[in-house]
């Protein structure tokens, strides 16, 4: 009972800075409430026991990604160019795409439901076996290292990639456009 | 940032505490939550506090940007790597039970040097892109 009033907590608050982070015009703001939401994400991960995700995305959300942001705004500008006026179109297929969303989550089963396909698959091998098999008592370790192996060389190949790409956009203009954002920061 | 007391002490204080975190995290991974790719992460955010406080200038002379690109790819080799080391020891790409001769041994191997490289790709890329955000 008290971990369902903390989740709908924490999701009411995510509802209210997420609606607060589009109103906000001052870029700088709408940054660091993108890290409040993340870091409230991390909080809603623990209380569902995922305490390896909830490390990532505090890490990674409140973390990194919101000072890599800073760093952009630090080599563009702080402040949102003008709202753009309101468009029916977009608004109605916003709308729409919502609708559908919800309507499919009609579909899925309840929340922590033991009898859910997504436990039944290979998870109770995981859970089961993977100490004889594998070793680790943390079986996401388990999972992430070995059964699911390929799948972390893939993200670390996209890891890679994602920095190859970027060096190949901004890295090359090393010293010369650099001085002028510096100073400002 | 140029002088800021508070601020050059305090992050004094808990640079080694952060890279020595993030090596628990990168090692004790097999035991508590974590592993090489929160570890990447919060190795990197350790370099890049330095860089904000003490200036990039600094984190770039301590840790140039040639050698962040050399381990960005060493960190992905390293793990493929040990995928090819299991086919030349018997087995199948990314097999660590044939790494050591008790199957438990080897993938205990084989996760150690796989996490390891994740984290090594997952720090260069993060410091990489604060280098090319910021100089």
């Amino acid at each position: 009972m008290i971990e369902v009033l903390i989740d709908e907590a924490v999701l009411g608050l995510m509802l209210i800075i997420a609606v607060g982070v589009l109103y906000q015009r001052n870029l700088f703001a709408a940054a660091m409430l993108t890290s409040i939401y993340s870091l409230l994400a991390a909080a809603l991960f623990v209380v569902m026991d995922a305490v390896d995700v909830a490390f990532t995305e505090a890490s990674v959300g409140a973390g990194i990604s919101i000072i890599l942001a800073l760093g952009a705004l630090a080599l563009t500008c702080g402040e949102q160019k003008a709202r753009p006026v309101f468009a029916l179109g977009p608004f109605l297929l916003v709308l729409l795409t919502g609708a559908v969303l919800i309507y499919g989550t009609s579909d899925m089963p309840a929340y922590g439901d033991a009898s859910a396909p997504i436990h039944r698959h290979v998870a109770p091998r995981y859970l089961e076996d993977s100490r004889g098999e594998v070793g680790p008592p943390n079986v996401v370790t388990s999972v992430l290292a070995s059964y699911r192996g390929y799948d972390t060389l893939g993200e670390t190949v996209v890891i890679f990639t994602a920095g190859v790409g970027v060096l190949a956009l901004l890295g090359r203009r090393r010293r010369k456009a650099a001085k002028p954002a510096e100073e400002e920061a | 940032m140029r002088h800021h007391t508070v601020l050059h002490v305090v992050a004094k204080i808990l640079l080694p505490l952060i890279l020595l975190f993030a090596l628990y995290v990168q090692f004790h991974g097999d035991f508590g939550p974590g592993g090489g790719f929160q570890a990447g992460v919060i190795f990197a955010v350790g370099l890049i506090l330095y860089g904000l406080i003490y200036g990039v200038d600094n984190l770039q002379t301590a840790i140039p940007p040639g050698a962040l690109r050399v381990f960005m790819a060493s960190g992905v080799l390293l793990y493929a790597g040990v995928g090819v080391l299991g086919i030349f020891m018997g087995g199948q790409y990314l097999d660590y039970g044939v790494l050591a001769h008790d199957p438990l041994h080897g993938q205990h191997w084989g996760i150690f040097f796989v996490e390891l490289g994740v984290g090594i790709t997952v720090a260069s890329v993060m410091t990489s892109l604060f280098y090319a955000f910021t100089s």
